[in-house]
């Protein structure tokens, strides 16, 4: 039986996550946020099919499935309001969405 | 089987980092879909067959793809790619980096302290099946719920 271990694992969603963050944090394209909340959500379902290999159990592919169905959910709903800000706007950039009146 | 955990991880790690530096957004979807399939491959060694095939089929080609097709259909241009070149330089990147390299620290100083090992069993489609269809059914019947008010909301949201 080989093993792997289960820092290691989680240690690489961990860098994962943190490199969405970085993502999130610096740029000033709204695509480009989007993109880097993509790496985070798939950086934590990592963690979680490693806890579901770490116990013997499918509970994790199950909660991998959720996952994957919200950032679906969520994608479609950001890229609707991608293409409303674009046609607002006519720019990507974060700052022009600094007013909350539209 | 386990030295390829360690050369998908490193293969999604760098391009990650190659999806947070990229000017040209078409670029940083590409690596972005590569990153996703290494960590499919991460999962297919993990002994999730299940969760690899659902991360390439769905996530990287479905969800990606959207990401690519309305990426097309904004048509931004030249003087998007140039702008983009003008705002991303290094003074950018220090107190972002500095402050999730203080939260990865933390996390492997913790990490650090556990020292277990996980055997590779695989676990297939039918434990998972057998637990989406038992005691997880609600859970997939609000999954559908929640991705029909996605597709509601975007379909009015992308309207005129």
């Amino acid at each position: 039986m080989e093993t792997i271990p289960v820092e290691h694992g989680l240690i690489l969603a961990g860098i994962l996550f943190c490199l969405g963050l970085i993502g999130v944090l610096t740029r000033r394209n709204i695509v480009f946020v989007l993109m880097s909340l993509e790496v985070m959500l798939n950086a934590s379902g990592l963690a979680f099919i490693v806890a579901a290999t770490r116990w013997g159990h499918a509970e994790g592919q199950v909660m991998f499935l959720m996952i994957l169905t919200l950032a679906a959910a969520e994608v479609a709903v950001g890229l609707g309001l991608i293409i409303q800000m674009f046609r607002r706007y006519q720019t990507v950039d974060i700052s022009a969405l600094s007013e909350m009146k539209g | 089987m386990i030295i390829l955990f360690y050369i998908a991880g490193a293969i999604a790690v760098i391009s990650t980092a190659a999806v947070i530096v990229q000017t040209n957004i078409v670029h940083a979807l590409l690596y972005l879909i590569l990153s996703l399939l290494a960590v499919a491959v991460v999962f297919y060694v993990l002994g999730a067959p299940f969760a690899a095939a659902l991360e390439a089929i769905v996530y990287a080609g479905a969800i990606l793809v959207l990401f690519l097709f309305v990426i097309m259909m904004l048509n931004l241009g030249q003087h998007t790619r140039d702008q983009e070149r003008s705002w991303l330089n290094a003074r950018m990147f220090v107190a972002p980096a500095i402050m999730s390299a203080l939260l990865l620290g933390q996390f492997l100083n913790v990490m650090s302290q556990i020292d277990q090992d996980m055997a590779i069993a695989r676990v297939g489609v039918m434990e998972v099946s057998a637990l989406l269809f038992g005691p997880y059914v609600l859970a997939v019947e609000l999954a559908s719920i929640l991705l029909l008010a996605g597709l509601v909301s975007a379909y009015h949201l992308a309207k005129k």
